[in-house]
């Protein structure tokens, strides 16, 4: 569905000082998946999705989209894909349901069949009540909805979602992933989706693809991500800093166990800390060593990210 | 073609709508106009000849700059929020989402045409049929121009848009004052009149005084014409190539 190559973008900004936003960037996603598209601010997150959506052209490599070349055919790629911006999407001047025929007809839809469209998505997303109203008038959840009611109109085959669900409260971002799944399950459409939220992309997104400075520097499933990149922490509390730094050396022996000892307290790094905790437990117990409190933590994508980056997903002032 | 004429349709419609739905904003848009035409014809009856058959054309005009000249605003609301992104995204071909809202800035400008000009004719304006329809052909040749403009400077300005608002404000009132269209210039100093001469607009109302009196043959309609063509093709040209190269 995507086959980025080399996809690249210079601005040139201020002159003799090109930034170079994406460099080199290669993505491939096959059809009906998933895919989180994850990175700060910065990142080339932004611009990539503007090339994939033939928004800006690339300043070299190649990016073939839903089956077209976007620099080559980019009104046949604008044909079989929605992108959905972090902006709202529909006219403040116009009304909700002739918003929605408009779109309808701009993807050459015959005036009927983008009215029976039109009336299709406000039920389907639950905006009937607002047909005959401005979008200015609408919730931040119910613009969001429309926004994406606007996207789906010609039943794209891969829609692009710029943070879905960024600056709604907590019942409005589950609707609106509630309206997402369910529209995947009924066309399989593909989902190619940038976020802030890391739990969002964590628990929906079958496929991670963390960027970094214009490139890709990370791509797999969550937990693949989390268990390769992160994996596992016990964290083990003791009495006394000699019992820690004893349960640090017993730990350490385990294979593959990285160890970081503060004060009382000891992290060891293994690949399945469920399953090795009560095996360490148990040799605590038998070098005489009593801990007082014993954890288990899976890590997050933001650990994925600090492991790989050694800056924090959720870091906002990020130096580009 | 037939792609370019529906997308130009759906664009029309699209643009059309809202003022279609509320048509009361349109007299209100035209506030200025009326007052100026109400207040200065009023007061210059008499004093040189009919007043008003030499100002119902500047005040004309006045509404193809001040009009057109802020088309570009709507777009630029568009171009701020992401409603113009999502137009692009689609397969809409680029030069009709130009035509489209130029065209119903046009039929907005002749609607408001006709309404002043009906208003005038009771006031003593008399009415050359054949002059007033080719000064109106003019003043939508003249209004494309600059609508297209108006577009240009809106990808210009986005997203902040200060841009837009610093060169309409700085542009219209010298474009206007200096080009006769409240007050004649040829009574004015000789530097007056060559900074006169170098304001496409004066041409403009010069032949649009000229058809509107029924003189179609006045070498000023010639002039006219060419300026306003000029401005419309440069405004075309420009205008494509920025919706082209998109938001």
């Amino acid at each position: 569905m995507i086959h980025a190559r080399g996809l690249t973008r210079v601005f040139t900004m201020k002159k003799n000082d090109p930034v170079e936003a994406v460099r080199g960037l290669d993505l491939d996603v096959a059809a009906g998946q998933l895919v989180a598209f994850l990175g700060p601010n910065g990142a080339g997150k932004s611009t990539t999705l503007r090339m994939l959506t033939t928004l800006l052209p690339p300043t070299s490599g190649t990016a073939v989209v839903a089956g077209h070349d976007v620099r080559r055919e980019p009104a046949k790629v604008r044909g079989r894909i929605c992108y959905v911006g972090q902006r709202s999407s529909a006219g403040d001047n116009f009304l909700v349901r002739d918003e929605l025929v408009t779109q309808g007809r701009c993807y050459g839809l015959p005036p009927r069949e983008a009215g029976r469209r039109a009336d299709e998505l406000l039920d389907l997303l639950e905006l009937r009540p607002m047909a005959r109203r401005k979008p200015g008038t609408l919730s931040g959840g119910q613009r969001r909805r429309l926004d994406i009611a606007l996207g789906l109109v010609h039943r794209p085959v891969l829609l692009f979602l710029d943070e879905p669900s960024t600056g709604l409260d907590p019942r409005s971002r589950a609707e609106i992933w509630s309206h997402i799944l369910r529209l995947r399950e009924a066309y399989g459409t593909t989902l190619f989706l940038t976020t802030h939220y890391l739990e969002e992309a964590d628990s929906m997104a079958e496929r991670v693809v963390i960027v970094n400075g214009g490139r890709v520097i990370a791509d797999g499933t969550a937990d693949r991500l989390k268990t390769d990149l992160a994996g596992d922490h016990i964290t083990i509390t003791t009495r006394t800093e000699p019992e820690a730094a004893a349960c640090a050396a017993l730990a350490g022996g385990a294979a593959g166990a990285e160890v970081t000892t503060q004060g009382t307290t000891v992290r060891v790094r293994v690949a399945d800390a469920p399953a090795a905790l009560p095996d360490l437990l148990r040799a605590l117990e038998g070098a005489g060593i009593k801990a007082t409190s014993a954890e288990t933590t899976r890590p997050t994508l933001d650990d994925v990210f600090l492991t790989l980056t050694g800056r924090s997903l959720t870091d906002d002032d990020v130096p580009s | 073609m037939t792609t370019f004429l529906r997308d130009t349709a759906t664009v029309l419609t699209r643009e059309a709508r809202p003022s279609l739905r509320e048509p009361v904003g349109l007299l209100f848009e035209m506030g200025q106009p009326l007052l100026f035409l109400f207040l200065f014809g009023s007061l210059l009856d008499g004093a040189i000849g009919s007043s008003w058959q030499w100002f119902v054309p500047g005040i004309l005009v006045m509404m193809c700059l001040s009009g057109p000249m802020a088309a570009g605003y709507t777009l630029l609301v568009e171009l701020i929020g992401g409603s113009m992104e999502r137009l692009m995204v689609t397969p809409v071909n680029r030069t009709a989402m130009l035509v489209g809202r130029t065209m119903k800035e046009m039929a907005v400008l002749l609607c408001q045409s006709v309404l002043i000009i009906g208003l005038a004719v009771p006031l003593g304006f008399r009415l050359h049929l054949p002059g007033v329809l080719a000064g109106l052909a003019l003043l939508v040749l003249f209004g494309v121009g600059l609508g297209a403009l108006s577009f240009v400077l809106a990808f210009r300005s986005a997203p902040s848009g200060t841009l837009f608002y610093i060169v309409t404000q700085t542009l219209l009132f010298p474009l206007l004052l200096l080009s006769g269209v409240l007050l004649p210039m040829d009574s004015g100093p000789g530097w007056l009149r060559v900074v006169g001469q170098l304001n496409p607009v004066s041409y403009v109302v010069d032949a649009e005084r000229a058809l509107f009196a029924g003189r179609l043959t006045d070498p000023s309609v010639l002039y006219g014409t060419a300026a306003a063509a000029l401005v419309a093709a440069v405004g075309l040209v420009l205008g494509n190539r920025a919706m082209r190269r998109g938001v």
